[in-house]
């Protein structure tokens, strides 16, 4: 489908209960090559060994790092909001982090990267909602819609935590309602 | 889209008149946090745009003052991030505990907690008496709050478990006294502690430093205002002179990056590299 191929330049993600396994099903379906960028927002313990990065970098074409405060947005970049910050997308495309109080009891908050995001990207934004068990990101995902960009969600049915997901449903309303391979799939044909 | 690029607009207008009319400038700060806030004040005033907003901010005193304190970021707590005070321990103070007098600057001091912290293990460093902590904010009703150095117990539990982590020698409860739902801290942590009002933004050095500490101040700055900070440390840094940044924080992507020489990397603990010696 042609319309896929538009110009879509970053994929933000938010994912809570079951999200280790949910990125790695995901992530490892991107093709060699991928050229967006990827923003993870997963609602994570401090993991003072970098472990999850370590990872993540086996399973996936692309370069998984830690986001850093001020970096710019690079294709074929996959980052993820440190525990205890929150990430913001800023208007000429790099990455700020915030101590504020966390958002919906979540630092960082999904909804504070996907509003943000939204906003510097407009329509070039594809928003992925997967398994949580609470109701962060469907106020985002709503903007990222508000504003041209498409909205992701994992069937519910699929999913460890169905909440987040269908709360996303709900509020956000969704482009696309997919098991998580598909979404993998799918994203790798945004490239 | 118009009507992001509208409300951007807006917003540059919206600090500029913050900067002309009060001096306060926050036109550097990153501009997703700022914007956040001013569109959360703009939903709490009912008003339709930043621009009626912008009116208001101008004609009422009152209302400047909500915004100041809107933009003013509060989140601290006793001995946050235990690690950071353990580095401290064992890589500054064997470095600072001969000098004759040790100058500390705590930049952004916010309520005070990060202060009193470091007050208490510089006295179980034995250094307490021969140390002078300058502790600022722009925010006068937070500088307020900390030289009253009173806090809801309900953290307790949560400050006495960072005591103990950040390698505290004795017991947390040696240094306040608990009254009702609060504590007050103990007299002999503040008398060396002074508590001022200092922007980064706009503001001078006011001495020579040994310490330097902010943390969690620079990421809510641009990369233009972070080096604007950076230089105004190095001038105020002696030689030894050490930096501390919070642990999302680095000198590493400014223009100053050369003059300071990481001594803890993931601490965010810099050394101030002596140019002299170099020569």
């Amino acid at each position: 489908m042609n319309f896929l191929k538009t110009d879509h330049e970053i994929i933000v993600i938010g994912v809570s209960t079951g999200g280790f396994k949910a990125l790695e099903v995901i992530l490892s379906k991107l093709p060699e090559g991928f050229n967006l960028s990827v923003i993870i927002v997963q609602h994570r313990k401090k993991d003072p060994d970098d472990f999850f990065i370590d990872y993540m970098n086996k399973k996936t074409s692309l370069h998984i790092k830690e986001a850093e405060d001020k970096e710019s947005i690079k294709p074929g970049v996959g980052y993820i909001a440190p525990p205890e910050y929150h990430l913001l997308v800023e208007m000429d495309h790099t990455l700020s982090l915030s101590v504020d109080p966390p958002l919906k009891y979540a630092r960082p908050s999904i909804d504070m990267l996907f509003e943000t995001a939204a906003e510097a990207y407009e329509s070039k934004v594809a928003g992925v909602i997967l398994t949580g068990a609470n109701d962060d990101g469907s106020k985002g995902l709503k903007k990222i819609r508000k504003y041209g960009g498409m909205a992701i969600i994992q069937d519910p049915v699929t999913a460890e935590a169905p909440m987040m997901p269908k709360n996303a449903i709900k509020i956000a309303g969704a482009d696309h309602i997919l098991s998580l391979a598909n979404i993998g799939k799918f994203l790798g044909r945004l490239s | 889209m118009g009507d992001i690029a509208n409300r951007n607009l807006e917003i540059d207008l919206f600090l500029e008149a913050m900067y002309k009319k009060y001096g306060y400038d926050f036109r550097n700060y990153s501009r997703a946090s700022i914007k956040r806030r001013i569109e959360h004040r703009l939903k709490l005033t009912g008003l339709k745009t930043i621009s009626a907003m912008q009116h208001e901010l101008i004609n009422n005193w009152n209302f400047f003052e909500i915004v100041l304190r809107d933009f003013s970021i509060n989140v601290t707590e006793m001995f946050r991030d235990p690690s950071f005070y353990k580095a401290i321990r064992e890589e500054i103070i064997p470095k600072i505990k001969d000098f004759q007098q040790i100058n500390i600057w705590h930049a952004g001091c916010a309520t005070g907690e990060e202060v009193y912290s470091i007050a208490v293990l510089l006295k179980e460093e034995g250094i307490y008496d021969k140390t002078r902590i300058y502790a600022t904010d722009f925010n006068k009703d937070v500088l307020e709050k900390a030289k009253q150095g009173v806090y809801p117990a309900k953290f307790l539990k949560q400050y006495i478990l960072n005591y103990r982590e950040a390698g505290g020698m004795g017991s947390f409860t040696d240094y306040y006294t608990a009254k009702y739902e609060f504590v007050l801290m103990d007299s002999s942590l503040k008398k060396n502690i002074l508590f001022s009002d200092h922007n980064l933004t706009c503001d001078t050095v006011f001495g020579e430093m040994d310490v330097i500490i902010c943390r969690n101040v620079i990421i809510y700055f641009n990369i233009e205002l972070q080096n604007h900070v950076f230089k105004l440390f190095l001038d105020a840094l002696g030689n030894p002179g050490f930096l501390c940044l919070g642990s999302k924080e680095t000198v590493s992507i400014s223009d100053y990056v050369d003059n300071f020489e990481a001594i803890n990397r993931k601490e965010k603990i810099y050394k101030k590299v002596d140019k002299r010696a170099v020569l």
